[in-house]
């Protein structure tokens, strides 16, 4: 017999809160409609903590700490707002435009991209960082689909999707730091990866207009994210 | 209220499509209020040459690609009180800033060369020099006010400028965004 | 192999030396070996068998001599003599002054601060045995400290003793050594690892190399011992491939240390079992952090991963992991050997022992010197190092590699340790210390490190990914007298965000350079920004071509 869970109390911003003891901050807050801004983090896939917009002040703990990543303790103090959160959500938001060559106008997902969304909601109005412009390619070989790095934020939601729910792990990421890339089969044009199932999972779990389904014009691609807390549910149960 | 009284407003247009500006004429019969508060003293939309002094409000579409809309918008700073990126091309430089990555030269190259089959050239005379990049207003001026979209919509022009012509910085976070 | 028979090489070994009249030694680590040692050493070995002196005269190649300028070294051991700048034609000179006065023109006189102030631990082999030889080892006492404690303590005694002796991390943050162990025996788990990180990859840095070059066995100890503390049979290398020399010697090392049975199954014949096994690291630099190490030893990418779980807890293979550093692992036997009270014995308050650092840049005795810690930067670099050649001037010493800082001329009299530093706005880092003098730009410092962490970040999170190449970027526009006040502003802004947001080590003190310049040497920015002029002369200014063409 599994031991009960842990019933804990804590506070996020001054409200107290219960929770397992086994939850997250990230999901004790969304619970009780307390949002912290998230990109890499999607339900259903495993949490990597990288993309550091959902940074908590937590009392008593000098480092921010990822909400997504942090499980809740007894007594604990966080705060996901304030003045100095704030600005460095901002400022990571703004880095990811800066980095390469988003153009919202012209894309694909326009009204339908987490980034823009969360660019909006978080009251940038402008890139106070000079844009790097890197000359990046566009990858139209698979037959359904299309790659273009120029507006990939490097999440790796694709590659975790791909490698933990679709099992083919087709994606990968190359190059390390500014020059990382995603890609296919060791690099070779989707088109042409053996290991891709054409399953389009990574499209839909995709936060932007970096991978998206031929044929689509701009602003006519909004993501379907559904299937994934779906398909999670179905697994657990199947393995009950 | 006197005519002394009244805001001296400009708009000017640089790398853009002019599609900011056509959003701004959607004002329709609300620009006559517009024009009941403040003289629009500079704007392609009038017939003035010279960017005039002392312009208590301009609203800048479009990116600064050339040598042209440098040394405009370095005047028109000057002479401003509040400088207004309005639309994507002025606040991210958007679609002008695509060549960016590829640089000037090849632009050039594929316009004037590689797609002409009589007499290809690239004009030295009458297009302005180009930047090396195409770049945001802010990058090279001081900007006061960011009013992205691509274009914004009228009514979000028409609350910018009324907020501005009543003294307030105008909040438009909820109002647009990147590509709106 | 028992305590005895231990006992008996030891004895043997010391017997046989005894019994030649001289010892003559030659540096064959990375820095002699780079100016020719190699082939001093064939050329002494075939003088000394034409003049028929094999059965007087024992030639051995040994791991750092420390005067790393001089090479290629030689000492007489028995005479306190060392030669250095030696090349295979001073051979027979030095061979015929045996029985007479020492060579005069490449005489190094041992009586100097660089010699007389270092406390050896760490090092305490280094330059007198043979690295390829166990016996070597065995002799100078070596894995006596293991063979004691296997028969002897338990592991929580040995816990106890490293707790004691106040000994702290060696490779960068100064974590108590003590309660690293503590914490991997008090997780639960069938199976537990050790590792030993010897990525090192710090510019300019190169401790954990000698110490591995030099006296291989000692590591070797060092590991079985935190095995045996911690319950862990299963030990790691994790050597950068760079290092090739390295590489090969722990090698041999294994090999001996199994066939001699202080390595393997049933270890001086005690039930305790402990196998070490070496893993090549690719050169990246993030590998040195110790969630990317263990990722790459699994085979995956080398990226750092979030902590909590701690290795101590969730490490290798998902086991709990003893992860410390060549250095560390280093001074464990002879804490052992020694005593605990006689390590805490050494050093300040809070940082006991002494620290190996790697002595480089604008400094006369380049090397590798081992001091107590608490020893002063003026002592380091005026005293031990000798000062800074050609008559210039002492502008900064940079301390901690790519995360450290650069600390000015006002600091050189605060005792080094791992609180003081941090508190000027650097790191003890792996023991890196960088000597400039007034002819280095400080801009141009910080533009290279950063470009450093840029060429190294992983690129897993955000701020680390794009924060740093745009603080490259603002450097490397400052440094061309093309940046404005603004940018400066921006860089400040930059370096606060990911300080406080980067995922790991690396980012969170990427920014440290650039803060520390700015903080010390804030003019020489402005004088870049707004005179446009590099005051040392090292920038070129270059106005930025607004138009094409």
């Amino acid at each position: 017999m599994k031991a009960p869970l842990q019933v804990t109390v804590l506070q996020i911003d001054g409200r107290e809160i219960s929770a397992h003891a086994d939850q997250t901050i990230l999901q004790v807050a969304l619970e009780n409609n307390i949002w912290i801004p998230t990109l890499c983090h999607l339900e259903g896939l495993s949490d990597i903590g990288a993309c550091r917009l959902c940074l908590v002040e937590i009392q008593g703990i000098a480092k921010l700490q990822p909400a997504c990543a942090t499980r809740v303790r007894e007594g604990m103090q966080v705060v996901t707002r304030s003045a100095r959160l704030d600005k460095y959500r901002q400022s990571i938001i703004e880095l990811l435009f800066a980095e390469r060559n988003h153009i919202c106008s012209v894309c694909v997902v326009n009204g339908h991209c987490d980034l823009q969304y969360l660019a909006r909601k978080l009251g940038i109005e402008h890139v106070h960082f000079p844009y790097m412009y890197p000359n990046l390619p566009v990858d139209a070989s698979h037959e359904r689909f299309a790659l273009d790095q120029n507006r990939c934020i490097l999440c790796t939601r694709c590659v975790r999707v791909c490698s933990e729910v679709e099992g083919a792990h087709t994606w990968d990421i190359k190059g390390s730091g500014i020059q990382s890339r995603v890609i296919t089969d060791f690099d070779q044009p989707w088109g042409e990866a053996e290991s891709c199932t054409s399953c389009g999972k990574c499209v839909n779990v995709c936060p932007t207009g970096a991978l998206f389904q031929k044929g689509k014009s701009v602003a006519e691609m909004a993501k379907q994210r559904g299937f994934l807390p779906y398909l999670t549910m179905m697994r657990e149960e199947e393995t009950k | 209220m006197s005519e002394r009284q009244k805001a001296r407003i400009a708009t000017v247009w640089l790398d853009g499509c002019s599609g900011c500006h056509m959003s701004f004429l959607d004002l329709d019969e609300k620009l006559l209020d517009v024009l009941a508060q403040a003289d629009l003293v500079y704007s392609p939309l009038v017939d003035y040459k010279e960017f005039p002094e002392n312009v208590d409000v301009t609203l800048v579409e479009g990116a600064v690609s050339s040598l042209e809309d440098l040394e405009k918008i370095k005047l028109i700073r000057a002479r401003t009180k509040i400088l207004v990126s309005l639309g994507d091309c002025a606040v991210m430089a958007n679609v002008p800033s695509m060549r960016n990555p590829f640089g000037a030269r090849a632009v050039l190259e594929r316009a004037y060369l590689e797609n002409v089959t009589l007499h290809p050239q690239i004009p030295q005379q009458v297009i302005p020099p180009l930047l090396k990049r195409v770049r945001p207003v802010h990058q090279v001026v001081k900007v006061d006010v960011f009013v992205p979209g691509c274009p914004p919509s009228a009514a979000t022009i028409g609350y910018v400028v009324n907020e501005l012509l009543a003294g307030r910085i105008p909040d438009i976070t909820d109002k647009t965004r990147f590509g709106a | 192999m028992t305590r005895e028979e231990l006992d008996v090489i030891a004895a043997k070994e010391q017997e046989a030396a005894a019994r030649v009249k001289r010892h003559i030694h030659v540096c064959v680590a990375a820095g002699c070996l780079s100016s020719q040692a190699d082939n001093v050493l064939t050329a002494l070995n075939s003088e000394i068998r034409s003049q028929g002196l094999e059965n007087e005269c024992a030639v051995k190649g040994v791991g750092c001599l420390g005067l790393c300028k001089a090479g290629p070294l030689i000492a007489l051991e028995n005479e306190n003599v060392m030669y250095g700048n030696v090349a295979p034609a001073d051979v027979p000179e030095i061979v015929k002054a045996l029985d007479g006065e020492p060579v005069e023109r490449l005489t190094i006189s041992p009586h100097q601060p660089f010699f007389e102030r270092q406390t050896k631990i760490a090092l305490e082999n280094s330059g007198h045995i043979d690295p390829e030889r166990i016996e070597d080892y065995i002799a100078a006492g070596g894995y006596s400290a293991l063979a004691d404690v296997l028969n002897e303590m338990s592991p929580s005694q040995v816990v106890e003793q490293i707790v004691k002796s106040g000994l702290r991390g060696r490779g960068g943050a100064g974590f108590s050594t003590g309660l690293k162990w503590s914490t991997v025996v008090k997780a639960v788990g069938d199976q537990k690892y050790v590792i030993c990180n010897a990525d090192e990859g710090d510019p300019g840095a190169f401790m954990d190399r000698s110490v591995l070059e030099s006296d291989p066995h000692r590591i070797l100890e060092g590991m079985a011992l935190a095995g045996y503390a911690v319950g862990a049979r299963q030990g790691y290398i994790y050597v950068r491939a760079e290092y090739p020399l390295a590489i090969k010697r722990l090698k041999t090392a294994i090999r001996q240390a199994e066939r001699a049975g202080a390595l393997g199954v049933k270890i001086f014949g005690s039930p305790f079992d402990f196998h070490i096994d070496l893993r090549i690291g690719a050169g990246a630099f993030v590998c040195g952090e110790e969630t990317a190490l263990i990722a790459s030893i699994e085979g995956g990418r080398g990226l750092p991963r979030l902590r909590p779980p701690y290795p101590a807890e969730y490490g290798l293979w998902g086991k709990p992991t003893l992860i410390n550093n060549v250095e560390t692992f280093a001074s464990v036997p002879t804490i052992l050997r020694r005593g605990s009270e006689w390590f805490a014995g050494i050093g300040t308050e809070k940082s006991k022992g002494a620290k190996v650092f790697a002595l480089a840049g604008a400094v006369n005795n380049t090397g590798l010197v081992e001091a107590p810690m608490g020893t002063t930067l003026r002592e380091m670099i005026f005293e031990i190092g000798g000062g800074i050649p050609n008559g210039k001037k002492f502008k900064a010493v940079q301390t901690g590699g790519p995360s450290g800082g650069c600390i000015p001329e006002q600091y050189l009299d605060t005792p080094v340790d791992y609180e003081t530093l941090n508190q000027l706005g650097s790191i003890m880092g792996s023991g890196g210390m960088i000597v400039m003098d007034e002819t280095s730009c400080m801009v141009d410092v910080a533009r290279y490190f950063m470009e450093f962490c840029m060429t190294e970040s992983c690129g897993k999170c955000i701020p680390c990914r794009v924060g740093v190449a745009q603080m490259h970027m603002l450097l490397t526009k400052i440094s061309q007298g093309q940046a404005t006040m603004d940018d400066l502003a921006l860089l400040e802004e930059l370096c606060d965000l990911v300080r406080h947001t980067s995922l790991c080590g690396l980012g969170q003190s990427a920014p440290n350079p650039a803060l520390s310049t700015l903080r010390y040497f804030r003019e020489e920015y402005l004088a870049h920004i707004l005179d446009k002029r590099c005051p040392a002369g090292v920038c070129e200014m270059q106005p930025e071509a607004e138009v094409y063409a």
